[in-house]
């Protein structure tokens, strides 16, 4: 609605734009009809059921009377096959050749993408699947495996003493790595020059650093030459030289997404650059961050290789990560899994489920934090910020009046902006 | 803070102005907070690259003894037995290029297709939740890929196995030595634990970290290209064809070598499905293989000082192939057009 300034409130009402749609249509004898825009048509839909009950026939007929081929795999992969093909042939029918590519490569795409989701659906649903006989075990998620040999049924011992380890060790890595990570990704761009550029490279390359090295360096250093037992504080070492690239690297990300012009304003206010790093650069990379945090922690969780050079493996709890064997979720699976009784390989499918459902929980938690590009805000910080700025414009008004009488100049505020809150 | 600029250049005009115009040299005091935080910075800097480097020269000075001992047979040869004094990565990283080579095989098809799919063909309205999930399982840990390997496919895959082998055995990698696969009541065991089954595995592992890093560079395929390509009259594969995959061209190498770096470095899901041997296992069907990452795991517990040495020059062989790979990946992707925002 464009007003001009001068037009009086009074007539403003009577000037109201009037959308078209809520004017009344026009009877249509043979006039405009609403046309349907959609892209698909039926014959689409037609070709494609054709050729997908064709398919399954044919290939029914192959494996079932005409060629020595067995197996399910071996079905679907002659069956989709068979089946493109004659879906080519039913479109090729009223369509031309760049059509009928298109059609095809629609539908090879639209596969992948399937594939893809349903093998890691699959893979989650299987684990969950075979989990299914530990996990209702309310004992499972309450004992240790002190009381109990592979033998014994499902109702003693549990994984109590994995789950401790596992958020003890991610907890001693994540005190190690989140203040030396997040403060190497502030240098590399903060402080930018020939030697961050350096430092830069070497986290790129240290990315590349498989994970069982990480836990081969710590066994070869604490371990052999230090001479310490296997702890939870030497598997939390290994996952720090793990995660403590993965972390840097993705908020060194994060941070260079952070808007040039907020940094140059800030010190166009002239301040200083520790200032500017610490209320303008974190605070508007905030979620990111967070997210990239929770990502390298879900990442360090799951990773077993370190953890199985340097943990040591205990049946029994151990709370104390400085001292003696601690084993964690995704070891205590390993170790499960490898016994040849079904009741343990049940255990270790009940520590995976339990372990998925940690992953699963902290990539949650990244979801709903991060996901915003740097300095979007949520609803709740947009509030506060208008309820800031609304305190400011009452207080330079408040200044004015002050100002017009005593015209004293006026003090510098503490802080000459605010920073997100 | 008003702090940072009192240094600057008015402080010393208090003085008439010189008669000629010279270039005065600017200096800004940055002041002492300031200092302190550069300090700082480059401190935790500097922490990390020694932390960084202390990994790598460290993993050099305990594989010295064992580089030094074996020289170039280190390269050449097959078994492990570091103290007999014969021992070298030819049959482990054979083994590890392999299970990697199958992996992309299986996962870059997918991943380009899940990644057309998800920023091409997908409704606006569920392809947050698409994304979504494929980070997800870019975050399964490796141990649930192993897992549903071991017990799941590697069950599975032995019927089409058996196929493969009976009418494409005429090409050696995929032929299986001593058996004849036209005897049905001939033992299953030669086809688990295989090359093939490992590889499988670690590619579906991989292909959602390929599929982020594509799906991140198709989507920014300029929107101007890609109405141009509409108005010329292209169909929807057409427009990829010519906008889309050249313009993605850099991130999908990049993607796809991201990925090879990973495969290469998978230790846990291939330990718990091959079973060793320390030959060079061309068939990739046929069951036991080696990677250098089990090998490792394998190993690592009875190994002597002296083994301890070679093991860790094996990591090192890892390492620096894994290192050559991603450096190779994030030069290809930072040279392509299409590179200089994405992360790959």
């Amino acid at each position: 609605m464009t007003l001009a300034p001068e037009t009086p409130p009074s007539v403003t009402a009577e000037r109201r734009t009037v959308l078209p749609a809520s004017r009344p249509r026009p009877a249509e004898p043979g006039g405009e009809r609403r046309r349907s825009l959609a892209l698909g048509r039926a014959t689409d839909t037609y070709a494609l059921l054709g050729a997908a009950g064709a398919a399954v026939g044919l290939t029914a007929l192959l494996f079932v009377w005409l060629l020595p081929f067995n197996g399910a795999v071996g079905f679907a992969c002659v069956g989709y096959v068979i089946f493109l093909g004659l879906y080519a042939l039913l479109v090729s029918f009223d369509e031309d050749g760049a059509t009928v590519r298109d059609r095809l490569a629609g539908v090879v795409v639209r596969t992948a993408g399937l594939l893809l989701l349903a093998a890691l659906a699959f893979v989650i649903v299987y684990t969950l699947w075979e989990g299914r006989r530990a996990l209702p075990h309310l004992n499972f998620f309450t004992e240790d495996m002190k009381l109990s040999g592979p033998l014994e049924p499902l109702s003693v011992g549990g994984i109590l003493h994995a789950i401790v380890g596992t958020l003890e060790q991610i907890g001693i890595a994540l005190v190690l790595t989140v203040p030396a990570g997040l403060l190497c990704a502030v240098f590399l761009n903060e402080v930018p020059g020939r030697f961050a550029r350096f430092v830069r490279t070497v986290v790129e390359a240290m990315t590349a650093l498989p994970s069982i090295v990480a836990g081969l360096f710590i066994y070869a250093t604490v371990i052999l030459t230090l001479g310490a037992d296997r702890s939870g504080l030497a598997a939390s070492l290994a996952l720090s030289v793990m995660m403590l690239p993965i972390i840097i690297r993705a908020s060194d990300v994060v941070i260079r997404l952070v808007p040039g012009t907020l940094r140059e304003a800030s010190y166009a206010l002239g301040t200083s650059r520790w200032r500017t790093a610490w209320h303008v650069v974190l605070p508007t990379a905030r979620s990111g961050l967070t997210t990239s945090v929770i990502l390298g922690t879900a990442r360090g969780v799951g990773e077993t290789s370190p953890v199985l050079l340097t943990a040591g493996f205990s049946a029994e709890m151990n709370a104390d990560p400085f001292d003696g064997s601690q084993v964690s979720l995704p070891l205590a699976t390993f170790e499960f899994v490898k016994s040849p009784e079904p009741n343990m390989i049940a255990r270790g499918f009940g520590t995976a489920a339990t372990l998925m459902a940690l992953v699963l929980l902290l990539f949650i938690a990244a979801r709903i934090i991060g996901g915003r590009a740097p300095g979007q805000l949520s609803r709740r910080q947009t509030h506060r910020r208008v309820l800031a700025s609304r305190r400011d414009a009452e207080r330079f008004a408040t200044r004015t009046r002050t100002g017009t009488d005593g015209h004293k100049p006026a003090a510098p505020s503490a802080t000459p902006f605010r920073s997100s809150p | 803070m008003a702090a940072g600029v009192t240094g600057g250049p008015f402080d010393g005009d208090s003085g008439e102005m010189p008669a000629v115009d010279s270039s005065r040299v600017l200096y800004a005091d940055p002041g002492l907070p300031d200092r302190i935080f550069r300090g700082v910075a480059r401190g935790g800097g500097g922490l990390v690259l020694t932390v960084m480097l202390l990994v790598g020269g460290f993993l050099l000075y305990r594989a010295w003894p064992a580089l030094d001992r074996a020289g170039w047979s280190f390269l050449t040869t097959e078994s492990w037995e570091p103290d007999a004094g014969s021992f070298g990565i030819a049959a482990v990283m054979v083994g590890t290029v392999l299970i990697a080579l199958v992996a992309i095989v299986v996962a870059v098809p997918l991943a380009v297709g899940a990644a057309l799919y998800i920023s091409e063909y997908a409704r606006p309205g569920i392809r947050s939740t698409l994304i979504s999930i494929v980070d997800l399982m870019a975050a399964v840990p490796s141990v649930v890929y192993g897992l549903w390997g071991l017990f799941f496919f590697e069950g599975a895959i032995i019927p089409t196995a058996r196929w493969i082998a009976t009418y494409l055995g005429w090409f050696p990698p995929l032929s299986v030595v001593g058996v004849d696969p036209n005897d049905p009541l001939s033992t299953a065991t030669v086809y688990t634990s295989s090359t093939l089954i490992a590889g499988i595995v670690v590619g579906f592992m991989v292909a959602p970290v390929i599929c982020s890093v594509m799906r991140e560079v198709f989507t920014q395929a300029p929107a101007g290209e890609r109405e141009g390509a509409y108005a010329l009259g292209a169909t929807r594969w057409g427009m990829i064809r010519s906008v889309v995959l050249p313009f993605g061209k850099g991130g999908m190498i990049g993607g796809t070598m991201l990925g090879l770096g990973r495969a290469l470095g998978e230790t846990i899901a291939v330990y718990l499905i091959i079973s060793p041997v320390f030959v060079i296992q061309w068939h990739i069907i046929q069951s036991g293989t080696s990677s250098v990452s089990s090998l490792i795991a394998l190993r690592y517990g009875e190994a002597s000082p002296f083994a301890m040495s070679a093991l860790m020059a094996a990591g090192l062989a890892l390492f620096v192939m894994t290192l050559i790979v991603n450096f190779a990946a994030s030069s290809i992707v930072a040279r392509s057009r299409s590179g200089a925002a994405s992360d790959a």
